[in-house]
């Protein structure tokens, strides 16, 4: 289970996250939407520490953090902390300088200390699951946008997280390729995988979300269910922003909801 | 006038050779010298502390802003007035090598900088500490988008490093000036240096294109 309690997260004067409390289920996938700016990646990067936040607690499994305005973290244990869980950047961010079965062993050998040869099994057990192993020797920047992604989700699953963090994980692609990255997103979710993405993607959230937490300006509004929020949603503001995401989705002929 | 005869350089070929061998050692080990302390300037202007990277900013300035030929001169015989001595061979490569490694400190710097930041973010997301992101990550990208230039500054030491003949290191420039010594014939011992020179040049560049081309195959 993932806790996050009452996290504050404070940019200079600008409070980012205003006391965001959200619980995440082992083994669901939740997803994070709301208007640009409300605090979507800021909350994922709280999650793995990329951001520390101001104050409040952060949970994963059995380690807890707590934090304090202007108290100091000791990089161990935000180390820890943070090798509980992947992340998936809109940009894919993977190594140019290594071949994608390199990409997804990086963290196991030299994070981990495993040895080459374990290592290179996983990998290549992990980019069979994301259908990358046909192109395991393959340079980064021979690869489509999808297949890097995908590459990227295998190098974020290596160290086994406890949670997968996804912010905006088709963004940057074309539909089409858009596509196989949410297939593969949604095959680990029905193998029980946790997640937690950040979205504008309605097709990616509708096909792959059991729980939605809508997220403006800071605060939760709303949360629950993905066929509640998505269709029935309770709060006004939800209910703006759900309409306009349709409304794009089908200028763009994209996915049903 | 004195007719040219490339003929008095067949004795002494031997020599020229000897001196062409010492200037691709230089070369090689200056070169690496040049090359790592260029990447530890860089990491030090970058990430120490002030108490650190003041002194060796300090001393980049010196070495950037002084004429190398004062530089050996300093390093070879100004040294041993504080019980310091040097051979000469040594003195030359550690000259050639710090000169270096200023410029090159300069473009890897640039280049660390140029890495997005993104990278970082992917490298900590899996675990990488600050140096473990740095070393595997950070400064291997930067090495591959600056080779170009810093090939360009291991060309540039290449024909520098004849300068290291007023310590009397017996590289190429020196053979032939001993040669020139006994025979009064500059001209052919002279073009025959240039011509070695730009054979040393040749497989120096041919090996940067190669370390290029793998580079390219990776972006
Ligand atoms: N490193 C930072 N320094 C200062 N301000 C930041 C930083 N990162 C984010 N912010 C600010 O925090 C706010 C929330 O940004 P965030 O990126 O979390 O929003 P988002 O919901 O992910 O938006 P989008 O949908 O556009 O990705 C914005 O006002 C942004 O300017
Ligand atoms: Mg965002």
């Amino acid at each position: 289970m993932i806790g996050l309690s009452n996290i504050e997260k404070r940019f200079g004067d600008n409070l980012v996250l205003k006391g965001v409390t959200v619980t995440i289920a082992e083994g669901s996938v939740t997803a994070l939407v709301g208007p640009s700016g409300g605090g979507k990646s800021t909350l994922l990067r709280c999650i793995n520490l990329l951001e520390i936040p101001t104050s409040g607690t952060v949970r994963i499994g059995d380690e807890t953090l707590e934090f304090h305005p202007g108290g100091r973290v000791p990089a161990r244990d935000i180390q820890r902390l943070r090798l509980q869980t992947g992340m998936v950047f809109q940009n894919f961010q993977l190594f140019p300088h290594r071949t994608a079965i390199e990409n997804v062993m990086e963290g196991l050998v030299t994070v981990l200390k495993w040895a080459p040869e374990r290592a290179r099994e996983r990998a290549l057990a992990l980019l069979e699951k994301v259908g990358m192993a046909h192109k395991a020797d393959a340079w980064p920047a021979t690869l489509s946008g999808g297949q890097q992604q995908r590459v990227a989700i295998a190098r974020a699953l290596a160290p086994s997280p406890k949670v997968l963090l996804c912010d905006e994980p088709t963004s940057a692609l074309d539909p089409e390729l858009a596509q196989e990255v949410v297939d593969v997103l949604g095959k680990l979710a029905s193998e029980g995988t946790t997640m937690v993405m950040a979205t504008h993607d309605l097709r990616l959230a509708s096909k792959i979300a059991k729980e939605v937490v809508f997220l403006d300006a800071g605060v939760v509004v709303e949360n629950g269910p993905a066929a509640v929020l998505f269709n029935n949603p309770e709060q006004q503001r939800t209910k703006r922003f759900i309409a306009t995401l349709k409304q794009e989705a089908e200028k763009e002929g994209g996915g049903e909801v | 006038m004195q007719g040219l005869a490339f003929t008095v350089v067949a004795p002494y070929w031997d020599l020229l050779l000897i001196g062409a061998w010492w200037t691709a050692v230089l070369t090689v080990s200056a070169g690496a010298l040049s090359f790592v302390g260029g990447i530890l300037f860089a990491v030090i202007v970058l990430y120490a502390p002030n108490i650190v990277a003041y002194p060796v900013r300090a001393c980049m300035w010196v070495f950037m802003g002084t004429p190398l030929l004062l530089q050996l001169f300093l390093i070879y015989f100004g040294l041993v007035q504080i019980g310091i001595d040097i051979p000469a061979l040594a003195a030359g490569i550690v000259g050639l090598g710090l000169h270096f490694a200023v410029y090159n400190a300069d473009i890897i710097r640039a280049g660390i900088v140029a890495v997005d930041v993104g990278q970082t973010e992917g490298a900590r997301s899996i675990g990488f500490g600050k140096w473990q992101t740095l070393r595997h990550v950070v400064i291997p990208q930067a090495i591959r988008n600056t080779a170009p230039p810093i090939g360009g500054n291991l060309i540039a030491l290449l024909k520098e490093s004849s300068i290291v003949s007023v310590i009397g290191i017996a590289e190429l420039v020196h053979s032939a000036q001993l040669a020139i010594s006994e025979t009064f014939r500059p001209f052919e011992f002279y073009i025959t240096a240039a011509a070695l020179y730009y054979i040393l040049n040749l497989v120096l560049e041919a090996a940067l294109r190669l370390f290029e081309r793998h580079v390219e195959a990776s972006r």
